[in-house]
This record gives C-alpha cells, structure tokens and sequence, in this order.
C-alpha cells in the first residue's frame, strides 16, 4: 500500500471499538446505545417524499437546495428565534448536521487555529476540527454540570483561539443551557471576537423550557447549525442545514458545490413537508420522551446512581463512580453479566472514564425491563 | 392531566398509577383519584387486551360487517332499535352512521351459518328493519390502530451509534 494521508493516519480510532463489536454481535441484550428515535419517520413525511419520487423528481437540486425548503426554514427561525436570514442566501441544505459541521470548520479554520470544544461532547466535532487542520481545545465541562461557562472559556483562550462549538440540548448529557448560560457564551463570543458554532439538532427536544437558539442572540460570526434527524426522527434521511451570514456562506457553499453537490432531492422534499406539517408529530414525541425521561431518571436515581436531571434530548449521563468501577468496566460488565448495552463516556471524552450514556428512546416496556437488569447487575457490584 | 392519563392507559393498561405519577410529575395519590374519577365518571369502562385472533389456536370465529336500513322512530330517531341490536352477545359494537344505511352492526359467530342464521332470525325481524347487507371479515390488517401480524413500521436501528 502507497502512504496514506498522515492527518487521517493521525486520527486515533476510538479506543472503545471492541466493547461496540460485542454489543453488535450480542443479540438478547436491550440497546441503551442507540443515538436516534425509537420512532420511524412520521407516514406523511415519508410519503411525500415518495410522491415526489414518483413525480419524477430525481434530480439534483440548487446547491443551496430547494428554495420552498430554505424559505420555510428562514420562516421558522424568524418566528420561534426572531432570527432573520435571507432565504436565498444564507441558508444552505446540507446532508445531515454532520455536513454542516465538516462545511463550519473548513470554511474558518487556518492552521493552527484553535477550536475550543466542551466534553463530553458529540464524537465528531474534534476530529472534524483536526481533519479542516485546526486544533481542538477540549474543555471538561463535567465540573460545571456539563455547561461550557464564561471563565472555562476565557481559562482556554490563546492568541491562537478562533471559534467556540457547543452543541445544547447536549449528546451524551442531556443537559441543556438556559437563556442566561447561552447569552454567557454568545457574549464571550462576541467580547473576544470568536467565531460561535452552535449545533441545535436537539433544540426542539426541551422538556422544561422553551427552545433556544444562539441566533435570537447573535448574527455576526455565528454559524447556526440544525436539523431534522432527532425532532423528526428522520435520521437516515441525512438531512439538515446551515445558517450564517452571507459573507460566510459564499465561501461555505463553495466546498459544499465541490464536495457534496447537494442532499438528496427526495430528503430535501421530505424535510418540507416535516416543517410544513410535523409539528403535531413532534409534539407527540416530545411529550413521549418526557415521560420516559422521567421514569428512567427516577428510577436510576432510586438504584442509587449519582445523575443530573436531563432537560433535553433524550441521553441520561449517569456516574458510575460510586460503584467503583471504570465506565467501560461498568458497561463492559453490564453488557456481558446485565445484558444492557450503554456507552462509557470515554466515547465523548478521552480523559473521562466517569460517566455512562443511556438512550431512553426506547420503548416503554425495554425501558423499564433494562431498569430492572441495570438494577439487578449494581445489587451485584 | 385526565387526558394524559388516559392516553398512557391506552398505550398500556397495565401502567401503574405510580409509574403514570412519575411520567407526569405528579403524585401517585392523585393519579389515583384521578383515574377513580375516570373510572365512576365512566370515561374508562374497561381495562382490556389487544389479541390477534388469527394467531389463537382456537380461532374459528367470523366477523361480519352488517348493514342495516331502518324506519326511525317517533322521538327516538334510530335509538330504541340501537338499544335492542346491542342486547345480543353476538352484537360486537353499533354505530349509527350517514349514507346510504343507518345502522353498522358488528357481529361475531362462530361460523357462517350461526352468523347467517342470526341476521335473518334474530337482525331482520325486529321491527323497523327495513333491510340488511351482510359483509364478512376476510382479514383484518389494522385495528385501533395497531397493526396486526408483524409491525412492518419497526424502527431498524443498530444496536450502537452516537
């Protein structure tokens, strides 16, 4: 084999691999490692999308994508956020958030520029930083509730220092910012002249509060990322968007032409009619995770884990320490002796072998049966 | 919170009042009254099972779907025959409907014949009923909205991702 590109061979593979191949392999376990909905795509979403299939609609779109698309998303963010951008040019239409964050990085990333990343965080966002060849700077955030602050951010900052990413309603943790934390953190941003990232695919899953978004509060230098996986629960469809400012999105849209082209027409089509006419179907979800929310937070803290109440998403990050055993022991142990798959937080943060990720999108009866395993199995320890 | 009570029920009546009092932040105590209240108001008649009955080993049972056409009555409209068609045990459910009949009758026999002999000894008779189409069950695919036989509609997720 000839030499291979020395920034993906820098890239170190998760550490965790072989626990994921066996949780894979296992097959009477129930999964509490899944990162997506329980629920399959609303029919009438899905049913566009077929129609405009059969109407021939098979094609590339706009780069940008479908103008009836972004115009509705401008909609949506000028109503619920009171943020305004031009339809035509500051929306684009990318394959999922993962694109957007990829386009984000690469369009404002020189080397050596600095990225400062909370953990435990989405897995994606430091490599994402390192491959566009700049540096991340991860922050733990374990100490402040897993909320980026003021001063964890004016502690990392270099001259190096370009843009900050946050991802609120979070994955793993599922916590979630108030207003007052989220203006924190845009009024940094806007002190020290940094770029913000803030992806927002969990925004519309809020059990408490209203959702939020960086953008009520910042235009400039802000690059607003969401979509339609998790509200929706369309995550195959690979469908999602970015908002910024045109100046930005004139150089964004220029690696997305290149790389992608566009996302798929026929996802394009379904994430329409999702904004048109999902709401009652997000809802409905919304509501079903706050139940099983409530269960599954109760309930561990009755077993006698250490965990935060999650406002949002539908991840619980409880710790393991008092038991005495490493996080990927916990799972490791779990899986094999319980039968119930989770993820240890060295997944999303490499120092932290604290804390395991429940996914509570699974159905009731799942739910409560791997509560009475996790149960069982730490009467064990 | 009636409303979410009975929709938790719905999904599954075996929930437990303390597991709806968590789901809905409340208390088990009023969950409790609440769905005595549900219960004596008559909201919630019955706590029941969703079977799929081609699966039982015993299922030799038929449906059948009948129309009926009738003469209303003086001041009772279509009520006073609903109210004797709904006494016989083989009368699943009545609905007055609009159209081109009045009354859909769900009967359930154990074969053809005990069906066919029900409409015309028992149905058709009754005074007021003009007429009647029988329609049989051949297979049922959704009802109250669950889907029967294996839920297509399943989530295919992995085990693992992130």
């Amino acid at each position: 084999m000839l030499p291979l590109s020395s920034k993906v061979l820098s890239i170190k593979p998760s550490g965790i691999r072989k626990f994921f191949d066996l949780v894979m392999q296992s097959d009477d376990i129930i999964s509490l490692g899944v990162g997506e909905p329980d629920f399959v795509t609303p029919w009438h979403i899905t049913e566009h999308a077929i129609y405009q299939l059969e109407k021939g609609y098979t094609s590339y779109t706009s780069n940008y994508g479908i103008i009836e698309l972004r115009r509705e998303i401008a909609a949506q963010l000028e109503k619920e956020f009171a943020a305004f951008y031009k339809p035509e040019s500051e929306v684009l239409i990318t394959v999922g958030v993962s694109e957007g964050l990829d386009l984000a990085f690469r369009t404002i990333l020189n080397p050596s520029d600095e990225v400062i990343v909370p953990v435990p965080n989405f897995v994606c966002y430091s490599p994402l930083v390192h491959l566009a060849g700049g540096k991340a700077i991860e922050i733990d955030t374990s100490p402040t509730d897993f909320i980026l602050t003021r001063e964890q951010i004016l502690k990392a900052l270099t001259p190096n220092t370009k843009a900050v990413i946050i991802g609120y309603p979070n994955n793993p943790t599922g916590a979630t910012v108030t207003e007052a934390q989220l203006k924190e953190i845009v009024n940094v941003c806007k002190e020290k002249n940094l770029w913000l990232i803030s992806d927002e695919v969990y925004n519309q899953l809020v059990y408490e509060d209203k959702p939020l978004s960086a953008s009520t509060y910042m235009r400039e230098n802000l690059i607003l990322l969401n979509g339609f996986s998790k509200a929706y629960a369309m995550t195959g469809w690979r469908i999602g968007y970015v908002a910024c400012e045109k100046d930005v999105m004139d150089q964004m849209v220029k690696i997305h032409q290149y790389a992608t082209m566009c996302a798929p027409i026929m996802s394009q089509y379904a994430a329409l009619e999702a904004l048109k006419h999902g709401e009652k179907d997000r809802e409905r979800m919304r509501q079903s995770y706050k139940m099983r929310r409530n269960i599954v937070y109760e309930e561990l803290k009755s077993i006698g884990f250490d965990v935060l109440e999650p406002k949002g998403a539908f991840y619980i990050f409880p710790s393991v320490k008092r038991f005495g055993l490493t996080a990927e022991d916990f799972a490791m142990r779990l899986l094999t002796e319980g039968r119930v798959a989770v993820v240890p937080s060295t997944a999303f943060a490499e120092g932290n072998n604290d804390f395991i990720r429940c996914c509570y999108a699974a159905s009731l009866p799942d739910l409560k049966d791997a509560l009475s395993r996790i149960k069982m199995f730490v009467n064990t320890l | 919170m009636r409303d979410n009570i009975v929709n938790i029920l719905r999904q599954d009546s075996r929930t437990t009042p303390s597991e709806i009092a968590t789901m809905l932040g409340s208390t088990e105590d009023v969950v409790r009254a609440q769905i005595t209240e549900l219960e004596k108001s008559g909201v919630i008649l019955q706590y029941s099972v969703v079977v799929n009955d081609e699966l039982l080993d015993d299922d030799s049972s038929v449906v059948a779907f009948i129309e009926v056409k009738c003469a209303p009555e003086r001041d009772q409209g279509f009520d006073h025959i609903a109210q004797r068609l709904q006494k016989f045990p083989e009368v699943q459910s009545v609905y007055l409907m609009s159209g081109v009949f009045d009354l859909l009758v769900v009967v359930k026999g154990r074969n053809l014949r005990e069906v066919a002999a029900f409409v015309s000894s028992k149905l058709s008779p009754i005074a007021n009923v003009v007429s009647t189409g029988t329609h049989f069950l051949l297979k049922k695919y959704k009802e109250n909205g669950i889907v029967m036989g294996l839920d297509e509609n399943r989530s295919h997720r992995l085990n693992v991702a992130f």
